[in-house]
């Protein structure tokens, strides 16, 4: 156990010594949250709630939802198949460690990073720039604070299993990049869920997406309430616990691939 | 003439080294379609609970998004710039550039030529035909001219933006992440602009003005005549600002002091 929070220590070392391109990631943060404040006050027009949300929930939604993905978002994906590509890769296996989960400590190095260096200033920026407002409910924290973890280890998952794939394509950078274009959308970043026509909002019951952004934003933003957020985190384990499968499957098929080509 | 056939020699050079790897290169026209695909589905669930946005209806901000795609996909696969610090300067690749006896913006541009990327202006005219015929515009002779003159402005405010980004890293060679800021900028650009408020809206018109790149223009086609005015200034801009960022290029050349050694 110690040897992964040795990797999660080390890598938040890491990215503080590169610490600047995090003060330009707060600019970042801060115009994409206003450009859709700004959107959605005027899609809002003149109208008091859209989908049982008002436009004050809605402005505290996209805060949040930004700045949680800083949390929860990281490239291991691109680490992944940057490794797999150089055959670094194949040093990894004699290592002491389970390769996928020194790169989950290692994105929750990074994650904690972002966290603390990023999301907490930002989102004080945010709050002093556009009207966002605060729960003072202890609960409503420490689901959302639950929520954001599950974020991250589902949304680890999913980098991972796109990682790993890179060892059955040739080159995976657009498969990545599709990745991320589909879980912008479909989890709820870009635009609530419950906004999406009703059967898309049924196929979507059926994917794990929804439980990397909007869940822990309508917890936050308290649209969320009472059994909804149980329910709703209760999703959340359940894919992190699914999505070990599929993982675990493909890492055992790939490590055998790769013994015949070394061979 | 010299220019046009190394233009010509590297863009069939590039042909063949793609056509090596041709499901890459699907798969990255695959990912761009999603890409533009997701911003449409946006804009149809907005409208799906409202019928304006500031004044303009769904298919109007529909062809505005089309007709953005265009000098987008163009500029995407010539002025694919983002990285110029981390890969001339940070690693010394200018010196490479500079022993090179034709100017050294075109030889970078040529290098890091992504032709893929054009495809996105198949989508942004298909995309801007359907909601013509949805909005039931009519089009004269010369708008297909016009139209040529509007996307080549857009592609110039647009390079010339990023060219005037890369030049920085002539003066001051600390990584920064102010590219990827730009294309986040950028977006805007596809909405009406006097939907932000008035401070943002003069800095997308006369500071960064993406705003020539998407919704100016097209209001010449959407027949928004009180915006003529901003739709015809376009090429002004784009020759304007592509121009002085050569000309920031050129001084920021002779800065140039190489890495390292």
């Amino acid at each position: 156990m110690a040897k992964y929070i040795e990797m999660i220590r080390v890598r938040f070392l890491m990215m503080l010594a590169y610490r600047t391109n995090y003060y330009s990631g707060i600019l970042i943060y801060s115009i994409n949250i206003g450009a859709y404040y700004f959107l959605w006050t005027a899609i809002y027009g003149d109208k008091g709630s859209i989908e049982g949300m008002s436009v004050g929930q809605m402005t505290t939604y996209v805060a949040i939802s930004w700045m949680a993905r800083a949390f929860y978002f990281n490239n291991i994906d691109r680490e992944i198949a940057q490794e797999i590509k150089e055959g670094k890769v194949a040093v990894e296996f004699i290592r002491p460690y389970h390769y996928l989960l020194m790169k989950m400590m290692q994105g929750l190095g990074e994650g904690i990073f972002r966290l603390s260096f990023f999301s907490v200033p930002g989102m004080l920026i945010v709050a002093l720039i556009f009207p966002i407002t605060f729960s003072v409910d202890v609960t409503t924290w420490l689901s959302f604070a639950l929520a954001i973890i599950f974020s991250f280890i589902i949304n680890t998952q999913i980098n991972l299993l796109t990682g790993v794939l890179t060892f059955f394509f040739f080159n995976n950078a657009g498969l990545i990049q599709a990745k991320r274009v589909v879980i912008d959308l479909f989890s709820g970043l870009l635009i609530p869920i419950s906004f999406f026509p009703m059967w898309a909002q049924d196929a979507m019951g059926f994917f794990p997406f929804q439980a990397i952004s909007y869940i822990p934003s309508m917890i936050f933003t308290e649209s969320f309430t009472g059994n909804e957020v149980m329910e709703s985190l209760i999703f959340q384990g359940v894919w992190a616990l699914l999505l070990i499968i599929p993982i675990q499957v493909l890492w055992v098929i790939a490590k055998k691939q790769l013994t015949v080509q070394g061979g | 003439m010299k220019y046009t056939s190394i233009f010509f020699q590297y863009v069939a050079q590039y042909m063949k080294t793609r056509l090596t790897y041709r499901v890459d290169m699907v798969i990255e026209i695959l990912s761009d379609l999603l890409f533009q695909a997701v911003n449409l589905i946006f804009i149809l669930i907005v409208f799906g609970h409202t019928q304006l946005l500031g004044g303009w209806s769904r298919d109007e901000i529909i062809f505005i998004y089309g007709f953005f795609l265009v000098p987008f996909a163009i500029f995407g696969a010539f002025f694919n710039i983002w990285d110029f610090n981390e890969r001339y300067i940070v690693k010394g690749e200018m010196d490479r550039i500079l022993t090179r006896p034709i100017h050294s913006l075109f030889q970078i541009i040529l290098e890091r030529m992504e032709l893929e990327s054009l495809f996105g202006v198949f989508t942004g005219i298909g995309v801007m035909l359907y909601s013509a015929s949805q909005l039931g515009l009519s089009f004269s002779w010369y708008d297909p001219f016009v139209f040529v003159v509007l996307v080549l402005g857009g592609v110039f405010v647009y390079a010339g933006i990023f060219v005037l980004l890369a030049s920085i890293s002539f003066w001051s060679d600390s990584p920064t992440s102010i590219m990827p800021m730009m294309y986040n900028i950028g977006n805007y650009g596809r909405y009406p602009v006097d939907i932000y408020n008035n401070v943002i809206r003069f800095v997308l018109t006369w500071i960064l003005p993406f705003a020539f790149v998407g919704v100016y223009p097209s209001a010449y086609f959407l027949g928004r005549e009180d915006w003529y005015g901003y739709a015809f200034l376009t090429p002004v801009m784009g020759l304007l600002f592509f121009g002085i960022s050569v000309l920031v290029w050129n001084v920021g050349v002779t800065k140039y002091r190489g890495a390292g050694n």
